[in-house]
């Protein structure tokens, strides 16, 4: 007997299972076009911002200058607040809590069978997180679309494709959305797929909040993109004031989208620390917990602190543009310093959130490629720890040239540097783990291999951009920005792919195919080098960030880049096309446990049922015993499912 | 054990010998060409810095590829007679790696910060803003910055130089408080002479980026951001806005020269005496100044009064009505 697919869903609904958030028969879930669903979410929030709109101009009425001239921050403020909360209602997330409110028992939401559950409010963590996988894909392929756009422009010091402004909207959308994208990525999807999973628990702590966290994401989507009918936002993703206050009403997008993409950070955040400190099976003790675990663990800690900094310095702004404070304006008594120091307070620890569940992935996955335990477990999780402590103690290194507190920049200096030494813990158990292994080159090793490629040269050259006397070289230049595509892209979004090629068997059934899977690694690995190594030498040549012309000599360094990344680019065309040839065109059905992996979350049913686990399993060990004779079993799963784990040395035991 | 400690002595071996070779080469072939050059000291100390760095980032980088390309030679799974992995107590943890691991990493971390701190102290910040007070400055940089404000202040080679930078959107304009406070759209200066730039902005956040003098300051509006460095060559340079300000953001560069101190002289005399009417309508020579209710500077209502928000010197309001 084993935990199989075979095994009726109906059987998770024995006695042994705690009573459901999706009991119950919701209103939400009527069948068409009377249920609630993304379609109902669109129509509400367009209404929204029709009325929101109507009421800026309605009050500002006034002002001859600013109502209907369509340059009304108020009237954009206010369609974008209440197009939001019209999503929100349209999607049925404000269901529950209104039903509470005015003192009513609320409907439960029930698990929709079927597609149309991607489409709903739906509370099971497996649903949003493919919910997720879809978004997150969604930003990156416009957020790429843009940086074709960008080294289109970029071809050429003189020919101009767009004009500065639009080049200016394109580069500030970019940045903003590729940002937006990395908070979530990993979080997103995977952490919320797998953290249960991984935890032996059958639910999020907060399933409603979990699914808030996606649709809010979403609605941030809409919400960046609703500046371009305004010409877009002048700041790039920074949003330094006081242009942002100088700009037209496209940065209300700006400081909305980032306010409801907080709002949906710090939901996802809190959702996650809660289900991982409380939520863990019997026996997962803090030294079992896998290490992608604590990776986001620790990542959920930083979404849940420096978001609401950023969500507050995104209200001063929207305040600045329509009723005329002064946060950021100097001549009113406000500081040009104040945003940069918000939003770099926020800025800095982002960035470890962005770094961090790439850790985690990539550690996780080499001891299944590797045959070997995890090497030096307790440095790794302790690092993580560090990073995301260390993290709220840099952020003045964004602003070594901008006069405020120099006094401080030895110690941001410092600071900054003590903050390779975490950092450098996850090379140090990289290498231990694949130290005399036996390593098996499937695709997602071959993204996490990259990802150790590609941080070091992020990680390093972020030691040269601590450097204050190095910063004057390269501060606001290519530089900074080829360093931190290595970190970001070269990092997270490498071991993006090396988690979703790993884990994508278990989420959908089907293996992705391995020879398309192959030539989208080596397609993005070599011109994703490509592309951004040659900017270390054009920003160290002189060349600033987010300009539309530059010196005549870097023409040859920027057209060989804008080349590469137009390659790059065809290379997440063949992601693409793995993705729909392997899911929906030839699939082919993965294996219960297709890399023999010992981790929990490959212990369950195919598909996960509902509930995950049939009966809560009680952990043994933690889940890195591999190639170890007389290994403890991971854990005890009860009656029926105890003879299904793989053992130490990677065979079934059947 | 003796096959382990051959493995770890191979990878050693490889790395040192690859990592000497790199820095040599790096130090004697590349160095001494890494921007920004050595037209200025802050440009020679940091191009000094940036080469230290590199030659202990070498070695890293190569370690860890060597590890990589180490590993992937020798236990890939494809690979015949790859000895299977072993797992147990002794594949998890390693004491003496992890406390070798962490005291390396610590220490050249201490002593990359404390190079650091060390250099940006003896290069009087390095070229970099260092706010309106700095912590660090060149000999008789503070009685020419305080001299400056005065109608006395005036200069001659071997004096420190004061040039204010003024930014706006979008381009950059230079008064020379020493010659009248005349203000420019030329940036010259004088050879072998330690210039204090005093960065600030008419408007939004722009950075003054000077690239071969090695000097990157800020300019915020109603904030003086001073940087320093010293010339040490004749010759051109090139001067970009490094801080995003708006869509003509790309287009907002210019070209200053480094002079003979004679000729500079007699340029900024001349200048003085060509620019006399306009200087005379420019605001008091000041820090910084306050831009008028049109935002831009060099704005002002067209009957010439004071705007409603500004109540101490407004820049451009005593330019006569058009």
């Amino acid at each position: 007997m084993t935990i199989s697919a075979e095994r009726p869903t109906k059987s998770v609904a024995s006695s042994t299972s705690p009573p459901s958030p999706h009991q119950g028969v919701s209103w939400t879930q009527r069948p068409g076009w009377l249920s609630q669903h993304m379609g109902t979410a669109i129509i509400a929030a367009v209404l929204g911002y029709a009325f929101g709109h109507w009421l800026g101009n309605y009050i500002t009425s006034g002002y001859p200058y600013i109502a209907n001239s369509g340059q009304n921050s108020s009237a954009n403020a206010l369609a974008l607040i209440f197009a939001v909360v019209g999503w929100l209602l349209g999607i049925g997330a404000l269901n529950y809590p209104l039903a509470k409110l005015v003192g009513k028992e609320a409907d439960h939401e029930t698990s929709v069978e079927g597609w149309s559950k991607y489409f709903r409010y739906t509370l099971d963590h497996k649903v949003v997180g493919l919910q997720y996988v879809v978004g997150v894909l969604l930003f990156l392929f416009t957020g790429g679309l843009l940086a074709m756009a960008i080294r289109t422009e970029l071809l050429s010091p003189t020919t101009h494709v767009f004009g500065p402004g639009t080049y200016i909207e394109i580069v500030s959308e970019h940045g903003t959305i590729m940002m937006m994208m990395a908070t979530s990525i990993i979080l997103g999807p995977l952490g919320n797929y797998f953290v249960p999973l991984m935890i032996g628990s059958r639910r999020m702590a907060f399933p409603r909040i979990e699914a808030f966290s996606f649709w809010i994401f979403i609605a941030g989507y809409g919400v960046i993109f609703s500046a371009l009918p305004y010409g877009g936002f002048p700041t790039g993703w920074t949003g330094y004031a006081p242009l942002q206050t100088q700009a037209g009403p496209g940065m209300i997008s700006y400081l909305l989208g980032f306010a409801v993409i907080g709002l949906g950070m710090m939901a996802a955040g809190f959702n996650i620390a809660a289900t991982i400190i409380n939520n863990r099976a019997p026996g997962m003790t803090w030294s079992r917990v896998p290490i992608f675990v604590w990776a986001i663990l620790s990542t959920a800690a930083l979404l849940t602190l420096a978001t609401p900094t950023l969500f507050a310095a995104g209200l001063f702004g929207v305040l600045d543009k329509t009723v005329q404070t002064a946060f950021y304006v100097t001549e009113h008594g406000g500081s040009s310093y104040l945003w940069e120091n918000l939003f770099w307070f926020f800025g800095h620890p982002e960035v470890y959130i962005m770094a961090l569940p790439g850790f985690g992935i990539v550690a996780e996955i080499l001891p299944v490629f590797t045959r070997k335990p995890l090497f030096a477990y307790k440095v790794a999780a302790a690092g993580m720890i560090g990073v995301a402590l260390l993290s709220f103690f840099v952020w003045q290194h964004h602003l070594f040239q901008s006069g405020i507190n120099p006094d401080m920049r030895p110690l941001f200096m410092l600071t900054t540097e003590l903050i390779s030494i975490p950092t450098g813990f996850i090379f140090l158990v990289g290498m231990g783990t694949l130290y005399k292994a036996k390593i098996r080159f499937e695709v997602p090793m071959l993204f996490a291999m990259a990802v150790f490629f590609n941080f070091l040269i992020g990680g390093v050259t972020g030691v040269f951009l601590s450097d204050v006397p190095v910063n004057v070289t390269v501060h606001g230049g290519f530089f900074v920005l080829s360093h931190f595509h290595y970190t970001i892209m070269g990092g997270l979004l490498f071991a993006f792919m090396a988690g979703l090629y790993y884990w994508l068997p278990k989420m959908t059934g089907r293996m992705m195919n391995k020879k398309l899977g192959q030539w989208h690694f080596w397609t993005m690995f070599v011109f994703f080098n490509l592309t951004f190594f040659p900017m270390f030498i054009i920003g160290l040549l002189g060349q600033p960030r987010r300009v539309f012309t530059y010196a005549k000599n870097l023409q040859v360094l920027n057209d060989f880049s804008s080349i590469s990344a137009f390659l790059l680019g065809f290379s997440f065309l063949i992601f693409f096309a793995n993705l729909m040839w392997s899911m929906y065109i030839k699939p082919v059905k993965a294996p219960a446990n297709p890399w023999d992996s010992l981790g929990l979350e490959w212990q369950t049913a195919n598909p996960v049922p509902v509930y995950n686990f049939e009966r809560i399993p009680v952990i043994m060990t933690d889940p890195y015993h591999y190639s170890e004779a007389g290994a403890p079993a991971l854990a005890d799963f009860g009656v029926g499912g105890s003879d299904d784990r793989v053992s130490s040395s990677g065979k079934s035991d059947k | 054990m003796k096959n382990e400690s051959n493995h770890l002595r191979r990878i050693l071996v490889i790395t040192l010998v690859l990592s000497i070779a790199a820095d040599l080469l790096y130090w004697f072939l590349v160095g001494p060409h890494v921007p920004p050059g050595t037209m200025t000291t802050s440009a020679h100390d940091d191009q000094f810095d940036f080469n230290i760095l590199m030659v202990i980032a070498l070695p890293v980088l190569i370690g860890v590829w060597v590890f990589l390309g180490y590993t992937i030679a020798n236990w890939s799974s494809k690979r015949a007679n790859v000895p299977e992995p072993q797992g147990g107590p002794a594949a998890r943890s390693n004491m003496k790696a992890q406390v070798l691991w962490i005291t390396i990493t610590t220490v050249v971390v201490l002593f990359l910060a404390g190079f650091g701190i060390v250099e940006l102290w003896i290069g009087n910040g390095s070229g970099g803003g260092e706010g309106p007070n700095p912590v660090w400055e060149p000999a008789g940089a503070a009685q020419a910055e305080t001299a400056a404000l005065t109608s006395a202040a005036s200069w001659a080679p071997g004096k420190v130089l004061v040039v204010q930078v003024i930014a706006q959107q979008w381009k950059f304009t230079y008064r020379y408080p020493q010659f009248g406070g005349f203000e420019t759209q030329d940036l010259i200066l004088p050879n072998n002479t330690t210039v204090a730039f005093n960065v600030t902005s008419l408007d939004v956040i722009h950075s003054f980026w000077a690239y071969q003098l090695e000097v990157k300051a800020d300019a915020n509006p109603q904030e003086n951001n001073v940087a320093f460095t010293t010339t040490k060559q004749l010759g051109n340079f090139t001067v970009r806005c490094s801080e995003l300000c708006g869509i003509w953001h790309g287009a907002m560069f210019d070209y200053g020269k480094v002079e003979s101190p004679t000729n500079f002289s007699s340029w900024a005399t001349t200048t003085e005496s060509a620019n006399a009417a306009n200087t005379a309508d420019l605001p008091a020579f000041a820090w910084t100044y306050v831009p008028d209710a049109n935002g831009a500077a060099g704005g002002f209502y067209p009957d010439g009064t004071v705007t409603p928000y500004s109540s101490v010197e407004v820049y451009g309001a005593k330019q006569a009505a058009s």
